[in-house]
């Protein structure tokens, strides 16, 4: 009896042990899985598909075109997003109740539906029950619409979430100062709201990146083509995957960017 | 004698079925210093923010600085320009400098020119013992500093009468002292304050009426010397004990 306790005592981990155990035991499962992937991979095959240097090269410069388009249609649909966005958070807080149930019911239905039927219903739709309408920019003004509606209505929420944020004593202050409501608001609740908001206007601009590969459906030609819709071309052109990876790339070079800034406001907001 | 500066009447608040102030009538005096002492929930600072109408009373009518703040033509944004008022927790405008929490409602209300609003805005900071901290944010400041210049923020709009929430309630103690000496200052000088504290001392000192509210009523009042050290009725007494032996 006496002995099988002091043969056991060795055997029995201490809590940090086990931790260490568990710990190791999941970087094994990890190091046996990449392991099988790269065995079972046909490497040669996935750098034909991918890798052709010469494919890659030959993008270039007409790749750049469209990365600018992608650039200007997400800034174009972003900032109608927030012209739109902003008063629509305004009129959700509003204390008149009808500004209130329409901004309620935008946010609804922009948000709800997708993002390419809406494309569709300021390309095509909107012209055909509005024979002679023209949108200011051609393209570049569809874009606007067509992206930054739906863009609007998540502005909106976020905004009005931000608005909300701001402490009560903040709107106090400022009221018993003797500014007017809208005073306020422009003076005090929106700039800090802003603030408060950037992170998630940021994912907005990076979802807005990626949304801008929708863009397509208007039907684009060389000059307003986006990136997506470029590297597609090249895809079937080539009969290679190469110009995927291109343009996958060239995503990223936008949105990891935009992420690492809105890290660094993030953390500008938090010293404060 | 002049009009009173303040004047209440009749005035009841109820929250929902709770009703916190059931019938105050209140006269104040131009210059003079009236604090309000009270048992928590007894409805100090609810007739605090009746008075520049921060709380909507449910009935009765309040004139202040010679606005009627209840009648239907108010201008509350005219009146409340007149009203100072100092919260418990200071909310100076967060996103703004310590400069522009008082730069900017000088120049969106009261529309002053900026040379002079700055001016203004220096001298009133100087006034209040803040130095060099102009470009400083709020935050960056301690409760004592920040509850100074808000203070400071709130003269910036000449106000008639000023009124005090609490005003050193959220402050560590050794900070209360620099908060409680810039109000004696302004009293000294003639402003019409209306406090509402625990600071029994600064009471006893620099008050010229002592208003103890219970269950939303006025219950006892009268220069400090009497209500503090020989209140009348028995709720007053058992409140004064406990704010002033609490280990007891």
């Amino acid at each position: 009896m006496e002995a099988a306790t002091t043969e056991a005592a060795p055997a029995r981990m201490t809590a940090r042990q086990r931790r260490r155990l568990a710990r190791g035991l999941q970087y094994a499962v990890l190091v046996a899985v990449v392991a099988l992937l790269a065995a079972a991979a046909d490497w040669e095959q996935i750098a034909a598909s991918f890798f052709q240097l010469d494919i890659a090269a030959d993008m270039f410069p007409a790749v750049w075109t469209s990365f600018w388009n992608t650039i200007v249609y997400t800034v174009l649909a972003f900032a109608f997003g927030m012209v739109v966005g902003v008063p629509i958070a305004l009129m959700r807080v509003s204390a008149f109740g009808p500004y209130r149930w329409f901004a309620t019911a935008y946010v609804e239905v922009f948000r709800g539906l997708p993002a390419l039927l809406v494309l569709f219903l300021v390309g095509f739709g909107v012209p055909q029950a509005f024979p002679g309408i023209q949108y200011p920019g051609g393209v570049y003004g569809q874009v606007a619409i067509g992206l930054g509606l739906t863009s609007s209505a998540y502005i909106a929420e976020s905004v009005r979430a931000g608005i909300q944020a701001v402490p009560r004593g903040q709107v106090e202050a400022a009221r018993s100062l003797g500014m007017s409501h809208t005073r306020t608001m422009v003076t005090v609740v929106l700039p800090q709201a802003l603030r408060i908001v950037v992170p998630p206007l940021t994912n907005e601009l990076v979802m807005l990146t990626k949304d801008s590969s929708l863009v397509f459906v208007l039907g684009v030609t060389t000059a307003t083509m986006e990136l997506s819709k470029f590297a597609r071309n090249e895809l079937t052109d080539t009969a290679n995957a190469t110009p995927l990876l291109v343009g996958g790339l060239l995503y990223l070079l936008l949105t990891i960017p935009l992420g690492l800034l809105a890290r660094r406001l993030e953390n500008r907001e938090d010293r404060r | 004698m002049t009009a009173p500066i303040v004047t209440i009447a009749g005035l009841h608040k109820r929250f929902g079925d709770n009703e916190v102030l059931r019938g105050i009538d209140l006269e104040i005096a131009e210059g003079e210093v009236v604090c309000l002492i009270g048992p928590s929930g007894s409805g100090k600072s609810t007739l605090l923010r009746c008075v520049n109408l921060l709380e909507t009373p449910t009935a009765g009518t309040i004139t202040a600085a010679g606005h009627d703040m209840t009648g239907p033509d108010a201008d509350l944004d005219a009146a409340r320009r007149d009203i100072g008022m100092v919260f418990q927790h200071f909310n100076l405008f967060s996103h703004l400098s310590i400069l522009d929490n008082l730069v900017v409602p000088q120049r969106r209300v009261r529309k002053t020119p900026k040379d002079e609003a700055v001016a203004e805005a220096r001298r009133l900071l100087a006034e209040v013992g803040i130095e060099g901290k102009e470009r400083a944010r709020p935050a960056q400041l301690s409760g004592g500093q920040q509850q100074r210049v808000a203070i400071a923020r709130a003269l910036a709009m000449k106000p008639r009468l000023m009124l005090f929430d609490e005003p050193t309630s959220a402050l560590d103690p050794e900070l209360v002292g620099e908060v409680l000496s810039v109000m004696k200052g302004l009293a000294a000088e003639g402003m019409t304050m209306l406090v509402v504290t625990h600071e029994m001392a600064f009471a006893r000192e620099v008050a010229d009426r002592v208003l103890f509210l219970d269950g939303g009523v006025i219950v006892e009042q009268g220069a400090p010397a009497e209500v503090l050290t020989d209140p009348k009725t028995e709720r007053a007494r058992t409140f004064l004990h406990r704010v002033l032996h609490p280990v007891d």
